[in-house]
């Protein structure tokens, strides 16, 4: 059995090319949004926005400044945490997605029946349906790549070593080095789910950050859905019978409501995807 | 660096882990900025003004005056103690101009050149005691003397030049230099730059700091730096503070020059360059005394240093070209070679274009139609016969002829356009095997990887079918003229027995072996190096820099993936091949003091070992003394010639050179600290004003570059603002993303890249928009006097205001990379350019024009 094996971001030299991106959808054969064909998001250099079923890769623009040229601008390639506690793996009622040799976390697309449980349940917001296989999709680790021995295209096409690829046990070992550095330079350097006691038990993707999780778009605790999963259960069983009830009179209310205003449409749906 | 070479910008990255200090002095805060220690915001087109003060700073500085390494390495390394012509004289003396400075007066039958002036720069000399007696130079022309063309050379050496080692005379090149940039202080950078004075002194004190015998300072620029009127005085203000610092020849050190996009750095090395033929050898013209081979060798040899073997580089050059046609007699086909009638660079060709001087134009890889002053150029191949465009795509420059905006617009019908355009599919480079240079001087061989799809030709495909058809078509002319085409050697079609790539493909390695060299008599002998040259046709060479890249036929070093094992220097020698003969550091006799020892431990690169045995002379069986360049690089000097080795009296090429002249291709050894020579537009770096600026030159009553270009002058294509004209008080910059590739023909028609970057922008500065009532993501109309476009307005504060001269000046900037063809389409901002130009090399000045910006 393989070690576990993962990815350490170091966002204080990552400089914001995309070339994770890119290798990400070469590799993987991930189509673009809408064609290619897109608008500028006016957020900074950033125009692929999040992490979803087509973006396994996702570089995040953050420009804090205080006036002109007084201020830092942050990046950070973003990609799936690879949870050692994965709640996307405990909620996929077909087992499709599955823990590797590599301790690292895969959808299996032929047996993923696409119905979106594992977006509902991570905490990072990383996993979407993929148009073109209408299936949950999100990054693999390389899964194929490293059963045959190379690395994830991503960190193979990193130019300055910002996503390093590697045993966990390595990686966290450089990192913990990176920060002792940085803090010895007088950089407020964090690690971000680099403890095995941590939340999630440790994530094999984890990152280097130097302002809070939250700027990064990362949640501050990230959690499991299922952790609050006893006491949401009593308390479903308690409102059932009160829902029960309400509905009986709702139904009724809006049964009335129609008859009176038949021409109030319904707000149209939030695209599900901007694909 | 970061934007524009992310793959290069690995190594700063590497060196910023290792305790290196990062600086980027940009009028953007950009993804390098945001990787350095510290960012400087400077007006785009004030950095000789930031240079010069560094000059200024430094010269001033105790730790210069007083660590003895300095003084040590400019006295025996530059040019610092040399004597200038008393009548020179400097910028200081005369409101912002040199002397010499003359009319120039466009000649009649190609009046293109675009220059506003001229200088006569007999005065920049130095001064010299009288030269030595000998045969003169024209009279060895008049009685054809020669091959050898050594008496020639010998005849060119000037007299001895004065020198004044305590570099106290005042017109020594150090006194000039003290004087030049006195005005150059930190508050006038301020107020020229509009860089924050403190700023400006970290950068210095940390240059101070970061040079020595144990540091070295590096300098990178990607080609903005070039884009200015002034362009080649930035690169060359930059290496004369290098100088000063010690900063040449050492590891660590230099000014990296970040071309290599799309082989630029190839393109100048096998030039697809007007003025210039192979090796960087100037280009016959019909301006220059260049009438037979040997006026042209006494105009352009300089006798002294390694280019005193320029005979032996064009005459195996010309054996390359005419081959068995070319002999001694008829002066090796010199006469067939085409001269140039004076400047045919891209803006000048545009230039003759709109005035109808121009047939036709094939364009390969390039897409003129979203480049400078995009209007004008527009216009100008609307004037062509005939048009041939060789792209992945059908770009912009395919389709201006029914889609550009004033075709939309309705300015120009589509009828009125007598251009026939041809458009050939073109393959890509993972396509076909050849070799890129890098900006490392690094030749390395790719393989093809994967087939061309559908019709697609490779660019040599191209040529050398095209080539033999022409040859085919001037074979039974009569016409003189046509002669050099019937001489023409052109013998790439692969040998019997060897399947080509594709059908009608050239040996991709018979080019290679072209360009390496080999005997005449005996092409399968390949050279070893350029040291086998020779001028009477024995040798035959296309690029006498890149002869020993290929010495045999079965070894291609530019193939080699060799790299240095971790914890060793890191030279690289079995990676690729970098001219000239693998060097990796140029100029490396430098990283030794002048007694050949290395100046630190730490900054060790190569030295004299004195003890080291050499061998007997297999031809003379003499065993030459001991000693003996040895260390991690090929060293750039005479191997065994001693530190203290004199030059040998009335000698040419490097024997004229003493041990410690380390610049061997200068013809006095030293690094110029003061260019006498070789530069039209001034001996020193001198800060003028863009062609368009919002201020006047607070330095100088002089305001611009005297000698600076402009095309098309007076015609109503190329109208130009004044200065600080109130209808453009903006400064813009136009520049790249690491998201798209130059016009965009390589990235806005894929996909994955233009979803990355889907439209084109313009970035304000906040206080700006609040100005305009501008808002993130609005539309904004931009325009200059050549026209106006539209981009959606990225509010931001990356970039900004700036008080310059006592102004508040506000900067913007925009990518270039648009057009309305592609997948990410957008308007051509180059409509905003100008034909304006530097006077040494004809490039634009798209870093630093002027504009207005108002909310559409």
């Amino acid at each position: 059995m393989p070690e576990p094996m993962g990815f350490f971001t170091d966002t204080t030299v990552c400089i914001g090319c995309k070339a994770c991106e890119v290798a990400c959808k070469e590799w993987n054969q991930l189509p673009a949004a809408n064609g290619g064909l897109g608008e500028l998001s006016g957020d900074s250099y950033d125009n692929t926005r999040r992490l979803d079923g087509i973006h396994w890769r996702h570089v995040r623009f953050i420009e804090q400044f205080k006036g002109p040229y007084d201020g830092r601008w942050l990046m950070m390639s973003d990609v799936c945490k690879h949870c050692v506690q994965a709640g996307c793996l405990e909620v996929c009622p077909t087992g499709a997605i599955i823990r590797t040799q590599f301790d690292t976390v895969v959808i299996q697309s032929d047996v993923c029946n696409g119905c979106r449980a594992c977006i509902a349940a991570c905490p990072f917001g990383v996993i979407d349906i993929n148009p073109v296989s209408a299936t949950a999709q999100k990054c693999t680790l390389c899964y194929d790549r490293l059963q045959v021995g190379l690395e994830p295209a991503c960190s193979k096409a990193c130019p300055t070593d910002s996503i390093q690829f590697g045993t966990i046990t390595e990686l966290r070992a450089r990192a913990h080095k990176r920060v002792d550095q940085l803090r010895a330079q007088g950089v407020q350097a964090q690690l971000y789910g680099a403890e095995p006691d941590g939340p999630l038990g440790g994530l094999n993707s984890f990152y280097l950050l130097v302002d809070k999780p939250e700027v990064y778009g990362l949640p501050a605790h990230p959690q499991l859905p299922t952790r609050t999963l006893g006491r949401s259960a009593t308390l479903t069983t308690a409102s059932a019978a009160v829902l029960g009830l309400l509905a009986l009179v709702g139904l009724r209310k809006r049964r009335m409501e129609e008859v009176a205003a038949d021409s109030s449409g319904a707000p149209p749906l939030p695209p599900s995807s901007h694909v | 660096m970061a934007e524009c070479h992310p793959v290069a910008f690995r190594w700063p990255v590497k060196a910023k882990l290792n305790g290196a200090k990062l600086i980027h002095i940009d009028p953007r805060f950009t993804r390098t900025s945001a990787l350095a220690d510290l960012h400087v915001p400077i007006r785009a087109g004030s950095d000789i003004a930031f240079l010069g003060g560094l000059i200024n700073y430094v010269l001033h500085s105790p730790r210069w005056n007083t660590d003895p390494f300095f003084k040590e390495y400019v006295a025996n390394y530059t040019n610092a103690a040399t004597i200038i012509n008393a009548d020179f004289k400097d910028t200081e003396d005369q409101e912002g101009v040199f002397s010499g400075l003359v009319q120039f007066t466009e000649p009649p039958f190609w009046p293109y050149n675009g220059l506003l002036g001229r200088y006569d720069n007999a005065s920049w000399q130095y001064q010299r005691g009288p030269k030595a007696a000998g045969p003169a130079t024209k009279d060895l022309v008049a009685r054809r003397a020669g091959p050898p063309f050594d008496d020639l050379v010998r005849s060119l050496r000037p007299g001895p030049a004065d020198k004044d080692p305590t570099l106290q005379h005042p017109h020594c090149v150090l006194q000039l230099i003290k004087r030049h940039y006195s005005r150059y202080t930190p508050e006038m950078v301020e107020r020229v730059c509009g860089s924050p004075k403190e700023k400006f002194v970290q950068v210095a004190e940390a240059l101070l700091a970061n040079s020595g015998r144990d540091r070295t300072s590096a300098f990178a620029y990607a080609v903005a730096w070039t884009q200015h009127t002034y362009g080649v005085q930035i690169i060359s203000c930059c290496a004369l503070l290098q100088l000063l610092l010690g900063n040449f020849g050492r590891p660590g050190g230099g000014i990296m020059a970040l071309r290599g996009h799309a082989a630029i750095q190839g393109s100048t090395d096998v030039p697809t360059l007007y003025h210039s033929i192979h090796g960087y050898m100037n280009a016959p013209s019909a301006l220059r005394p260049h009438e037979t081979l040997r006026d042209y060798l006494a105009a352009e040899t300089t006798p002294t240093g390694y280019w005193g073997n320029f005979p032996k580089f064009m005459v195996s050059y010309l054996k390359s070209m005419y081959g068995a046609a070319a002999t001694p007699a008829n002066d090796f086909g010199y006469d067939w070679h085409p001269k140039i009638l004076g400047d045919h660079s891209h803006m000048a060709m545009l230039a003759a274009m709109a005035e109808g001087k121009v047939k036709g134009m094939v364009v390969v890889g390039q897409n003129p139609a979203t480049s400078l002053n995009g209007t004008a150029t527009r216009r100008a191949l609307r004037q062509l016969e005939w048009l041939v465009v060789k792209d992945n795509w059908l770009t912009e420059t395919a389709t201006y002829w029914y889609l550009a905006p004033e075709v939309k617009s309705g300015q120009v019908r589509v009828a009125d356009n007598k251009t026939e355009v041809f458009f050939f599919p073109s393959t890509q480079i993972a396509e076909y095997d050849g070799s890129f240079t890098n900006t490392q001087r690094m030749l390395q061989w790719h393989f093809k990887a994967s087939d061309a799809p559908g019709d697609c030709r490779t660019d040599s495909w191209f040529y050398h079918n095209l080539a033999k058809r022409l040859k085919k078509a001037y074979a039974a002319s009569t016409a003189p003229r046509d002669q050099g085409w019937q001489r023409l050697t052109w013998d790439f079609d692969p040998d019997p027995g060897e399947k080509p790539l594709y059908p009608g493909e050239i040996s991709a390695l018979k080019v290679l072996r072209e360009i390496n060299g080999y005997q005449t008599a005996d092409p399968t002998q390949h050279l070893k190096g350029f040291a086998e040259l020779k001028d009477d046709g024995s040798t035959t060479c296309a690029s006498w820099i890149y002869c020993g890249c290929y010495p045999a036929h079965d070894q291609n070093l530019t193939a080699r993936r060799e790299p240095d094992p971790p914890g060793v220097p890191g030279a690289h020698l079995k990676w690729g091949w970098a001219w000239p003969a693998n060097r990796r550091v140029m100029y490396n006799r430098a990283s030794a003091d002048p007694r050949g020892q290395p100046w630190s431990e730490r900054k060790r690169w190569i030295w004299w070992d004195a003890t080291f045995v050499n061998p007997p002379d297999p031809k003379t069986g003499v065993v030459p003394p001991r000693g003996k360049w040895v260390g991690y690089d090929v060293p750039d000097f005479g191997a065994t010639k001693a530190p203290d080795a004199k030059p040998k009296p009335g000698s040419i090429g490097l024997d004229a050179l003493s041990g410690t002249d380390a610049f061997i291709m200068k013809g006095d050894g030293r690094g110029w600290l003061f260019v006498p020579a070789g530069l039209v537009d001034g001996p020193l770096p001198t800060h003028y004003e863009p062609h368009e600026s919002p201020v006047q030159n607070p330095l100088y009553r002089q305001q611009t570059s005297p000698v600076h270009k402009v095309w098309s002058k007076g015609k109503d294509w190329n109208p130009l603002a004044s200065v600080g004209d109130p209808k453009f008080p903006y400064v813009i910059s136009t520049y790249r993303l690491t998201e798209h590739y130059l016009a965009g023909a390589m990235s806005r028609w894929l996909p994955w890249l233009a979803e990355l970057q889907p439209e084109l922008f313009i970035e304000i500065g906040k206080g700006l928009a609040q100005e305009k009532g501008i808002k993130n993501l609005d539309w904004v109309v931009i325009s200059s006097p050549r026209g106006h476009i539209r981009a959606k307005a990225l509010v931001t504060d990356r970039i900004g205001v700036m008080n310059v001269a006592g102004k508040h000046i506000h900067h913007v900037g925009m990518p270039w990379h648009w057009g309305w063809m592609g997948l990410s389409t957008g308007d051509v901002v180059n409509d905003l350019t100008s034909w304006v130009g530097d006077p040494n090399v004809s490039i634009h000045e798209g870093k630093a024009f002027v504009c207005n910006v108002e909310k559409a």
